[in-house]
């Protein structure tokens, strides 16, 4: 289905290309510039609305008109587009490794490229919180909850999503705070992944199969994903349940130096990923339920985002190159949960 | 058709052009399927023997052969069985509404598989139309190794069904009159005037579905449940390496399904063979 939709923006792509280039030989002194934001699944609502109003203050401030093409699909596979020549502007993903892995395999953007913006590069972030059926039948209300026989839980594979590896640190962070050690982390999260009846590949995957299949009695779902589905999935056949403790989920933005220095739109691609910050954008980007960074922003929309303690992944995992080998990576903890249970 | 004056009959061909249609024939068959195929090798070679065992002969991945080539056999033989059918009804038979089951055949070549998969989930999850019947009575397809056969049984079904019908309409009611009037029950005449001819068009579509079978990934990732050393296929292992950015990983696991699916289909074709030459002697 991915390859439909990124097949249909590159034909959108030509077709603003060729509009462009008709465009541009006319005496108006205003240029086209045409940015791509290569980006992970669920922010294709909040780009629209951003990509608009971003459009309308760079023609304010410069005249010039500026197009911004935007690309969906897995944060991983996305990342891997990019690494095999996608030419992107900038990059919007679900998580800093995906970006790492741009900077380390293709040399693309330094390596450094996360202390180049404010607050780690995260003009916005989310939590990780708990959908359950209406009335909350299995009276779901902590992470606790999750390890109870009878319980399912769906959440999609962290091996081939970005957002599910987000879920399962913050099932380890809470056990690993609640119960103290390592140990007592991982016998906590093998129970939990017990309980869970299906991993799909993707986060979007995993909401159909609770929402739509009727799979489960709660879904692991970023915050703004939780709220769509429950706006648009049915109103009144789920609840949101924010848990007592979740991690800060940050998806981080980069400019891609070797594309707009090729192309000459890093002006323009600097512009735009500054605008992010903005409260004109920190305003879009609450209304859309990601969580604005800006605290002006923050405190006029407090009521839409529970108060809930999040622990970051600098701070508790160390990073994510270290998160990913010890966990994700072949042979990690997470596949030593299925190792011992399923052999 | 006798195989020891191949040589002499190419030959004696009237057909001129055996140099360049075959010149051709090696040239479009390297482009499209040779440089690929080992470009898949070379990158497999450029890790140890270390590497490659613990990635692409981990339990895991085992496992994961062994249900995507067991899933795809036994899909395979369902549509071997059933193809059949359909391609006798379609040649031996004439009905309203003959058409629409011919061209409602091919529709699993035309339906992106991914369409197929979420279809077939939406039907069998335990709260499908068809889920919600079966479950009760434990029966569960959705999100189970039974899921993968039935997606794999869905996209297969074409092949088993194309190759064997030219075969049969070939055939032609005659023969089996022939052998009514000498004498031979129906079931003989199955036996051994009809299957023997279809024989090698019959195990030429088991192998196309079989191939098909064991490569799908669009239709199984959304029935099949994913879990590890339960449901999960041989395509996602190598997807899941992907992910993690460790190509060399995929195309290990990649190389290791070629060399079985080559070996299979070799199989298969050897013994077509050997069917043949035992029909002709």
């Amino acid at each position: 289905m991915r390859n439909i939709v990124s097949a249909h923006i590159i034909a959108r792509r030509v077709a603003l290309a060729m509009v462009a280039s008709l465009a541009l030989p006319g005496a108006a002194p205003a240029a086209t510039v045409s940015l791509l934001n290569v980006s992970y699944d669920p922010t294709r609502e909040l780009y629209k609305d951003i990509n608009t109003a971003f459009a309308r203050q760079w023609k304010a401030k410069t005249g010039d008109d500026v197009v911004i093409n935007q690309s969906h699909g897995g944060s991983g596979k996305q990342a891997r587009s990019v690494i095999d020549g996608l030419q992107a502007d900038v990059v919007t993903l679900a998580l800093a490794y995906d970006i790492d892995a741009i900077a380390e395999k293709a040399q693309l953007l330094p390596t450094t490229w996360q202390a180049r913006m404010p607050e780690n590069s995260t003009p916005y972030y989310s939590t990780i919180v708990f959908l359950v059926r209406k009335g909350n039948p299995k009276a779901i209300r902590d992470w606790d909850d999750l390890v109870k026989p009878g319980v399912q839980v769906i959440t999609p594979n962290p091996k081939t999503s970005g957002g599910a590896r987000w879920n399962f640190l913050a099932a380890w962070g809470y056990a690993q705070k609640k119960y103290g050690s390592p140990k007592a982390a991982q016998d906590f999260v093998t129970k939990l992944y017990k309980n869970v009846p299906v991993l799909d590949s993707g986060a979007r995957g995993s909401t159909t199969t609770f929402a739509e299949r009727g799979l489960g009695d709660v879904l692991l779902a970023w915050e703004n994903e939780a709220t769509l589905a429950n706006k648009e999935l049915g109103a009144g056949k789920f609840e949101v349940v924010v848990p007592s403790v979740s991690i800060r989920a940050e998806p981080p933005v980069a400019v891609i130096d070797k594309v707009v220095d090729k192309r000459g739109t890093r002006k323009v691609a600097e512009a735009y990923l500054n605008y992010l910050y903005t409260p004109e954008a920190q305003e879009i980007i609450a209304r859309d339920g990601y969580r604005p960074v800006n605290k002006a922003v923050a405190a006029k929309y407090a009521g839409n985002f529970p108060n809930v303690s999040l622990f970051t992944i600098d701070h508790n995992f160390g990073g994510w190159k270290k998160t990913q080998t010890l966990f994700f990576n072949d042979g990690g903890l997470f596949d030593q949960i299925f190792d011992a249970a399923k052999r | 058709m006798n195989r020891r004056n191949g040589l002499l009959q190419r030959r004696a061909s009237i057909i001129p052009g055996f140099g360049l249609t075959f010149g051709i024939t090696l040239f479009a068959l390297c482009v499209l399927v040779l440089v690929p195929l080992s470009a898949v090798f070379v990158k497999t070679a450029g890790m140890g023997w270390q590497a490659y065992a613990d990635v692409a002969l981990s339990s895991r991945a085992l496992k994961a052969y062994k249900l995507s080539f067991g899933a795809s056999a036994i899909a395979a033989s369902i549509n071997a069985v059933f193809g059949l059918m359909t391609a006798w009804v379609l040649v031996r038979y004439d009905f309203a509404g003959k058409r629409v089951i011919s061209a409602l055949v091919d529709l699993p070549f035309a339906l992106p598989t991914a369409v197929a998969g979420i279809a077939l989930t939406a039907l069998y999850a335990p709260n499908g139309w068809l889920g919600r019947w079966l479950v009760p009575h434990g029966i569960e397809v959705a999100f189970h190794p039974l899921g993968i056969v039935v997606a794999l049984t869905f996209v297969g079904l074409p092949f088993v069904v194309r190759t064997v019908e030219p075969v049969l309409a070939d055939l032609g009611a005659d023969v089996e009159e022939a052998a009514a009037s000498l004498g031979a029950s129906r079931f003989q005449t199955f036996r051994r005037v009809i299957f023997p001819a279809i024989a090698p068009a019959l195990a030429t579509g088991f192998a196309l579905a079989f191939a098909r079978a064991v490569g799908e990934y669009g239709s199984v990732i959304f029935i099949a449940g994913n879990m590890p050393y339960k449901s999960e296929i041989a395509p996602l292992l190598i997807i899941i390496q992907l992910e993690q950015f460790n190509y060399a990983g995929a195309t290990a696991i990649a190389a290791t399904m070629l060399v079985a699916s080559f070996l299979l289909l070799l199989a298969i074709n050897l013994l077509q063979g050997w069917q043949r030459r035992r029909m002709a002697s």
